[in-house]
């Protein structure tokens, strides 16, 4: 990685500082790693809710950009990263992979070294830190990424943490990220409670993604919805049929219909 | 977060491992560890090759040809910390009449839930 060195003229235009992610701007910023951040506010929108003891429900949109795009055999925004942590994806598809793939690599060994699963944050941790570095050293752009990490271990139990191309991170309860993020998250503070069941929590995720999405009818094909549970000490990672999103789907259909009646 | 003794113990032994085909060549030492985590406590033997086994009982070293039948006779499930050293009592005692090498001298290190005790 050659370090680059600009010779900067004094003349303070905020521009100027804008090119190289290695500098910060007057003002204390780091605008390249900002504009990564607007980068995931297109992308399609992620929720995430932890449900109790229950588990966890990982919601995406699936922007179909294309009518001509064939159909995604398997999940384009949810990856099983370990047995017991997984993640779901916001922002340009392709920086993912790369980082999906050092995650899984990164678990791998940890599994082969100590011979138990890696704990959840301490997988977060080693990917943030990948991306910080990118915000620090070399002159390469940052990661157009954001994660919602799922997951399960001895330690914390049930965790859920977002991450953004900073490499910072954070635990939450509930949140949402991509297009729209903010409407999402106000919906969950006024509907999220600690105690729900998985079955509640996917219907939320469901509302939400409705809430932050541009199409009116939601459609089974348009989002990826995923369970994170424990079933006999075993970490369950399930991307959900669409046989099985569709009954939840009639369901909110029917409270709505129930509701306008007075 | 703490490391579980299992965790520690096959971390050892992958160091272990990955020494025998190196330039160094393997690191000269067998041991025993010991450790109390969330499931209770743990023993693992490993030797200089990068074996691991976990035991209820163990032994390294001459010592080994003289205690480890005690052991496999007077262990039982569940002991106490004093039926434990009392064992090992027993054990020293058959070293001090049996074996050439004159050893008086031990150090007995007991480890509980805090660490050492």
């Amino acid at each position: 990685l050659k370090n680059y060195r600009f010779h900067n003229c004094f003349e303070a235009m905020a521009r100027r500082y804008d090119s190289s992610t290695t500098t910060f701007s007057p003002e204390g910023r780091l605008h390249q790693v900002e504009y990564a951040i607007e980068a995931i506010n297109n992308a399609g929108t992620c929720v995430g809710i932890l449900a109790g003891n229950d588990g966890i429900v990982l919601a995406a949109e699936r922007k179909t950009l294309s009518k001509l795009l064939a159909p995604p055999k398997n999940s384009e925004k949810t990856y099983k990263l370990d047995q017991n942590t997984s993640c779901v994806v916001a922002g340009l598809t392709a920086d993912a992979n790369i980082l999906i793939k050092q995650a899984r690599l990164s678990a791998q060994r940890y599994l082969y070294q100590y011979q138990e699963p890696m704990p959840v944050e301490q997988l977060v941790q080693r990917v943030c830190n990948y991306k910080q570095a990118y915000t620090q050293y070399g002159g390469l752009r940052p990661f157009g990424v954001a994660f919602l990490f799922a997951g399960w271990d001895i330690h914390h139990g049930f965790q859920l943490y977002q991450s953004d191309p900073s490499g910072n991170y954070g635990g939450w309860k509930a949140t949402v990220i991509g297009a729209n993020n903010q409407t999402g998250k106000s919906l969950l503070k006024t509907e999220y409670d600690e105690n729900m069941t998985i079955d509640a929590a996917l219907e939320l995720a469901i509302k939400v993604l409705h809430k932050t999405m541009d199409s009116t009818t939601l459609t089974a094909d348009k989002m990826e919805l995923t369970t994170i549970t424990r079933i006999k000490d075993k970490v369950m990672y399930e991307v959900l049929k669409a046989e099985k999103v569709v009954p939840i789907l009639k369901n909110i259909e029917n409270q709505k219909s129930s509701e306008s009646d007075i | 977060l703490e490391l579980s003794t299992h965790a520690a113990a096959n971390f050892i032994r992958n160091e272990l491992a990955r020494a025998i085909r190196s330039r160094g060549g393997p690191h000269q030492a067998n041991s025993l560890l010991g450790g109390v985590d969330e499931d209770g406590a743990s023993l693992y033997h490993l030797d200089y090759l990068g074996s691991l086994e976990k035991v209820d009982f163990g032994a390294q070293g001459y010592c080994s040809y003289f205690s480890l039948a005690l052991m496999d006779r007077h262990w039982k499930k569940n002991m106490t910390l004093e039926e434990g050293k009392e064992l090992i009592n027993l054990c020293i005692e058959q070293l001090k009449t049996r074996f050439i090498i004159n050893n008086p001298r031990y150090r007995l290190i007991a480890v509980g839930k805090d660490g050492k005790i």
